[in-house]
Order: C-alpha cells, then structure tokens, then sequence
C-alpha cells in the first residue's frame, strides 16, 4: 500500500549517537548514500534524546505533508514523537528500521517518490484515547 | 537544568543556489562528525524539501559564491549566523560549529544516554503497575489519571524492569537489546512470556522490591543473632545477583537501592499515588 504525495516527502535521519544498537555500517552506509544523493533532508542525534526533553524540533521535523525517517522500530518512534507532543501522522509516516535491514533498503525506501505508511494504526496521543488517525490510503 | 530547558544549535549545511557543494568525503566526515557530537543537522540540497525554521540559534555553513558578507548582512540576525566555509577542512568546520555553540550559550551534547520508558499507548490499559512499581519517582499519572513518564532523567540506565511488571508488554525502552521491549512488534508468546516472568515474581514475594525487603529482614533477623557483617553483606550480594538475573536490572542499579526501610516507604508512596489515579479515572 503505498501512495505518492504531491510534495516530496521530508526525509530524517536519526543517528542514535547515545547507543551502540545499530550495526555502524548501517549507519553510515545510509547517511553516506544520503550526503551524496543530492537531496535535502534532516539529521539528528538522537530521537530519544530529544523525545526526553520534549524537543519542539520534533514538531518541525516533521513539518509537510509526509515525513519517511530512518530510524529503528516503528512503534518506538510512533510513541517517541506522541510523547514529546509531536504525534506522527500514520497515514504520512514510513520508518526504516535501521535496526533490521540491511543500508541499501532503507536507502532505496528513502530516496523512492512514493511513500509507504507503518507506523502501528492506533491511538494518536496518550491524551486522545479516542481519536484515531484514518487508515492509510488504499494502494494506488 | 532540567533537559527540556536546554539551548540547543540548529547547524544547517548550505549546498544549493550560489553555493559549491563540497566534496563527497568531506560532507560525510563532517555530517558523521557533527551527528556524533550530538547536533542537529539540515542538509540543503539541491532537490528536496527541509523543515522550515525555527525560533532556536542556527548556524548556516557554505561555499557560498557571492561571499558570506553579502549573505551576512542581508540574512544574518542576532539568531542566525553564518559562516563561509570555502577552504575549510571537516575538522574547521567542526570546529566552526563548536565555536558558535559556545557562543550561544547551547547545551553541551552526549553528557546523558538516553534511557527511559515509552509508553505504547495503543496496549497501555492504564493499569498503574509501572508507577506502583518504580521507585525512582519515573512515572505519575496527569489530572485524568492517566499514566504518564513524567521524569525521564530519574531512570536507571540500562534498568528495563518497569518493563517487565507490565502485563501487556506496553512499556518500550527503544534503546534495549532485544524485542519486544525495544520497540519490536508485540507477538502473542511475547505476550505470554512477560505474563510468565510477572507471575514468577509474584510468586516470589508480590514483586521484586518485597521480595528483597523480606530477604534483607529474614537476613537482618539471622545476623542480629550471628553478629556477622559479612555475611549480611554475603546474603545481600547473593539476593541481588538472583534478582538482577530475573529482572535483567544492572547489578550496580540494585546495589545502589536505599535502605529497606526506605525501599519500604517509596514502595507506599508509590502505591498510594497509584491508587489515586485509578480512583480519579473511575471519577
């Protein structure tokens, strides 16, 4: 299910400079890729490091109408964006887990034109028991 | 400074309209190095979109064509700055960026690993387990009674024990070594293995802090009459080393535990704040 924005989507990069949980290599195979794609996109730290201080960057960020991030889980950084009061949008959010595929995939997914969302449907904010994001568009 | 009152510095890296991007290698080691060091960077490329600015300080690095001082003067405020960096090498720029840091005051990156639950809110059923567990004052609940984390910077590194006492398997620690606490889709034998580990610590005396408190009572009990210090000790070290290997906590997280008596007295307040916020959700 994937769906092509009219905007290119934003691209983040998150180096999770704190831990040792992502192979090296993956790391900087993909950033390398992205440096030398030509193409605009964000670089942080650490999403957990700012997540924790409530960083109003996070909301930023993710500024647009989609946002792909290479990151790790996709249920970690669903609920580490609501957390800092910056909830991703499901329907507009694709993470690449750096933490299970190899550089090349994530790369591939980061740099394609379509955008295909994962974040878990569900709950948009601890606050908001009942509203929900609508489901992903269906494929086109 | 609690960590939400921080400066930091947006560090943008400016390659697109009357600029020269840099060499391949350079962006990467500097890009690399930057990130290490713990900055926030913008790549401005020549395709693409990038997030729109912001009211915090920025540092906006090029080989800009026409000259940083024209750029300067029309663009540059008391919050934007930038910096030609034509000739420079990776460790200049670094270096660039590291002085404008200081310069405006921002926050020196890397002093805390980021540990500290996250709670998926899609499984949480707002139970209270986490805060009556904790000791170290991790969660509270808001005006609702809903659960919340409420003080990150008072998590044990590496402790992932919160995690273990909650029945869904909703407490995440995204930086932990294995699913499906570290952010891992929730799988049904997921589920049935955290049940397991929660029924074994309550067989063991209700959960782990009682059932160090009862340790260390029966221990004090035996050693008041034995006068030994070092088997006090001895029991101790034991205790933990067993509980440290059921809960996956830190050694060095459970030696530096208070006092029973003041396990004790956490453990109350905990339960007590618990107990409020579930009467203020049945409000």
């Amino acid at each position: 299910m994937s769906s092509s924005p009219e905007q290119p989507p934003g691209i983040l990069f998150c180096n999770c400079t704190y831990a040792q949980i992502i192979d090296p290599a993956v790391k900087a195979a993909v950033l390398r890729q992205l440096c030398d794609s030509g193409q605009s996109f964000e670089a942080v730290a650490d999403l957990c490091e700012m997540s924790a201080r409530k960083d109003p960057a996070l909301k930023r960020l993710t500024a647009g109408d989609s946002v792909k991030i290479a990151a790790c889980y996709p249920r970690a950084v669903k609920w580490l964006f609501a957390s800092a009061g910056a909830p991703l949008n499901v329907a507009c959010t694709e993470v690449l887990n750096m933490r299970e595929l190899a550089a090349q995939p994530v790369v591939d997914r980061l740099l394609a034109a379509d955008l295909v969302p994962n974040l878990p449907p569900g709950k948009a904010t601890p606050a908001s028991p009942n509203a929900t994001f609508p489901t992903p568009p269906a494929s086109s | 400074m609690p960590l939400r009152d921080q400066t930091y510095l947006r560090v943008v890296l400016y390659e697109a309209a009357d600029a020269e991007p840099l060499d391949g290698e350079q962006r990467f080691q500097a890009m690399s190095r930057l990130l290490g060091q713990g900055f926030a960077l913008t790549r401005v490329g020549v395709a693409g979109r990038t997030a729109p600015a912001d009211d915090v300080p920025a540092l906006v690095l090029g080989r800009f064509r026409n000259g940083v001082e024209k750029i300067t003067a029309e663009a540059t405020t008391d919050r934007v700055r930038f910096t030609n960096i034509s000739g420079f090498t990776d460790e200049q720029i670094v270096g660039a960026v590291e002085t404008t840091r200081v310069e405006q005051k921002a926050v020196q990156h890397g002093g805390w690993k980021p540990w500290f639950p996250v709670i998926d809110y899609d499984r949480c059923t707002n139970c209270m387990q986490c805060l009556s567990f904790c000791l170290f004052g991790v969660y509270g609940a808001d005006s609702a009674g809903s659960i919340q984390v409420q003080n990150q910077d008072n998590c044990k590194t590496n402790c992932p024990a919160c995690s273990r006492v909650c029945p869904e398997a909703a407490i995440m620690f995204p930086k932990y070594k294995a699913g499906p606490i570290n952010g891992a889709e929730v799988k049904e034998e997921d589920l049935q293995r955290e049940k397991m580990k929660v029924d074994i610590s309550a067989l063991l005396g209700g959960d782990i802090y009682s059932m160090l408190r009862m340790r260390s009572e029966r221990a004090q009990s035996r050693f008041s009459k034995e006068r030994d210090a070092d088997k006090a000790l001895n029991e101790r070290q034991k205790c933990l080393t067993k509980l440290a290997a059921m809960g996956d906590i830190p050694p060095e997280v459970l030696m530096s535990l208070p006092s029973p008596e003041e396990i004790q007295k956490r453990a109350i307040e905990a339960k007590a704040k618990a107990e409020a916020a579930l009467a203020a959700q049945r409000v």
